[in-house]
């Protein structure tokens, strides 16, 4: 199907595309990767009168460690993530989400900035960075803030960014010893959403008990959603199995699935509790080989 | 609007340039304005692949880019496997694999193992699998898909010419 008509802006820099965005409002729509974009444009689901081009802005390609953090430009491929070292040795909750979005083609186009603004329930990203407790890099014409990740989701596809902002990177506590994290998706086959996902990461105290914990519940909710009992459940624990299981439990009463074609209510929200289980598990064992 | 934006595209080794309208998929300007019918449309929901090509050398979606976005990129579709007349390794083991049925998918399913070999040259069956995981064949032909990249994999290793008409026991 054909998208409906549109003006094509492709800025030559950060301000140019802040400057375009200023004067559009409303009426621009950031393409990124375009891999939920394009496909709703050729729904009609969305018909925006202007796109603003991102890519090609060098700047938002940023993948590195600097000042305590790992910044990800807004315009890194999930397909650089799950290919990346430093990724798989330093931040293994990052690799195994970039390694199960969608399909390989669909990886090496999609960004992870596009990703976590589309603000889609069932993108894995945003459970990612709310266990990683990451913050965006927002800039406007006339000023740049920082947003945490649990103040970004409003509800499905709807941010609490203005239209004149725009996200050039997300930024994560840089890994130190002690820490591990882990992705578990459940799909009905490869390039489905998630029927649910679950994004763990786990901080170790030198004691041994669980000094800091994220947890991200992906697709059982209108936004990606912080699995917080859960988390206070774990806190200051050892981690022991009998720990695991009662925050896995807390995680799946916490959350809010809706019954579709990938399975009923009671369904999705006993596969939140085994997920949550299976991620504290691996995200413990890495966390204690990094010690 | 419907103003059309005029680009210039590298595509299978020649610059090519044209005027297209902005929301011109780029799939539709590589079938029906270059007359490369070799990417395929099978879905409209950026599923099944059929529509892959090479971006600068990576495999990507055609139904899900703008021709816009071409603009000064280089783009190679399965007419631009072959070279100097040869079939790629690729296309060669397809025939002699029987890596095909009904055929829709093949022109995405070579370029995707293309762009396999060429970063890894000796992929795992499993490693081929997810290669091609976002390449659907609806005829359900996936064994010989990936017997025929595995029997790549081996030509390009030897000296990188295609072992054309060649059996299992003709190779290095």
């Amino acid at each position: 199907m054909i998208p409906a008509a549109f003006d094509y802006h492709r800025p030559a820099s950060l301000a140019d595309a802040l400057s375009v965005l200023d004067e559009l409002g409303w009426d621009a729509k950031l393409l990124a990767g375009g891999q939920s974009l394009i496909p709703a444009m050729r729904f009609r689901l969305a018909e925006p009168t202007a796109i603003v081009d991102l890519n090609g802005l060098a700047e938002l390609e940023r993948f590195e460690e600097a000042d305590g953090y790992l910044h990800i430009g807004a315009l890194v491929r999930h397909a650089t993530i799950a290919d990346s070292g430093l990724a798989r040795e330093r931040y293994p909750l990052l690799a195994d989400a970039a390694a199960v979005i969608a399909d390989p083609l669909v990886r090496n186009r999609g960004t992870v900035g596009g990703s976590l603004i589309h603000a889609d329930p069932a993108g894995d990203w945003g459970s990612v960075m709310l266990a990683y407790r990451a913050e965006l890099a927002v800039r406007r014409v006339d000023g740049d803030r920082i947003v945490p990740i649990d103040e970004l989701f409003v509800t499905t596809f709807m941010t609490s960014l203005e239209p004149s902002e725009l996200v050039t990177s997300v930024r994560i506590p840089a890994a130190g010893t002690g820490q591990g994290g882990a992705y578990e998706k459940l799909e009905r086959k490869v390039g489905d959403f998630a029927t649910v996902g679950v994004a763990a990461q786990i901080a170790l105290a030198p004691d041994g008990t669980v000094g800091a914990v994220g947890i991200g519940l992906t697709a059982v909710g209108a936004t990606n959603l912080r699995a917080a009992a859960a988390e206070q459940e774990l806190l200051g624990s050892s981690a022991d199995e009998a720990a695991i299981a009662s925050a896995a439990a807390r995680a799946a009463a916490e959350s809010n699935p809706s019954a579709d074609g990938r399975g009923s209510e009671e369904y999705k929200r006993d596969m939140v509790r085994v997920l949550t289980a299976r991620a504290l598990r691996r995200s413990v064992e890495r966390a204690r080989g990094t010690v | 609007m419907a103003t059309t934006t005029s680009i210039a595209v590298t595509v299978n080794g020649t610059e090519r340039s044209a005027q297209v309208e902005p929301r011109m998929l780029l799939v539709h300007f590589l079938r029906d304005e270059l007359g490369l019918t070799g990417p395929h449309i099978g879905c409209d929901t950026s599923h099944c692949g059929a529509c892959t090509i090479l971006l600068n050398g990576v495999p990507i979606k055609s139904c899900t880019m703008f021709a816009v976005q071409a603009d000064g990129q280089s783009i190679t579709t399965v007419e631009g496997l072959t070279r100097n007349g040869d079939l790629h390794p690729v296309q060669d083991a397809f025939k002699e694999d029987h890596g095909l049925q009904c055929g829709y998918c093949t022109p995405g399913m070579m370029l995707a193992g293309a762009a396999l070999l060429a970063s890894n040259s000796d992929p795992s069956e499993t490693e081929i699998r997810m290669a091609i995981s976002g390449n659907l064949c609806r005829c359900t032909g996936y064994q010989n898909i990936v017997k025929a990249i595995q029997r790549a994999s081996r030509a390009m290793a030897g000296n990188g010419a295609p072992e054309r008409g060649k059996t299992e026991g003709g190779e290095a």
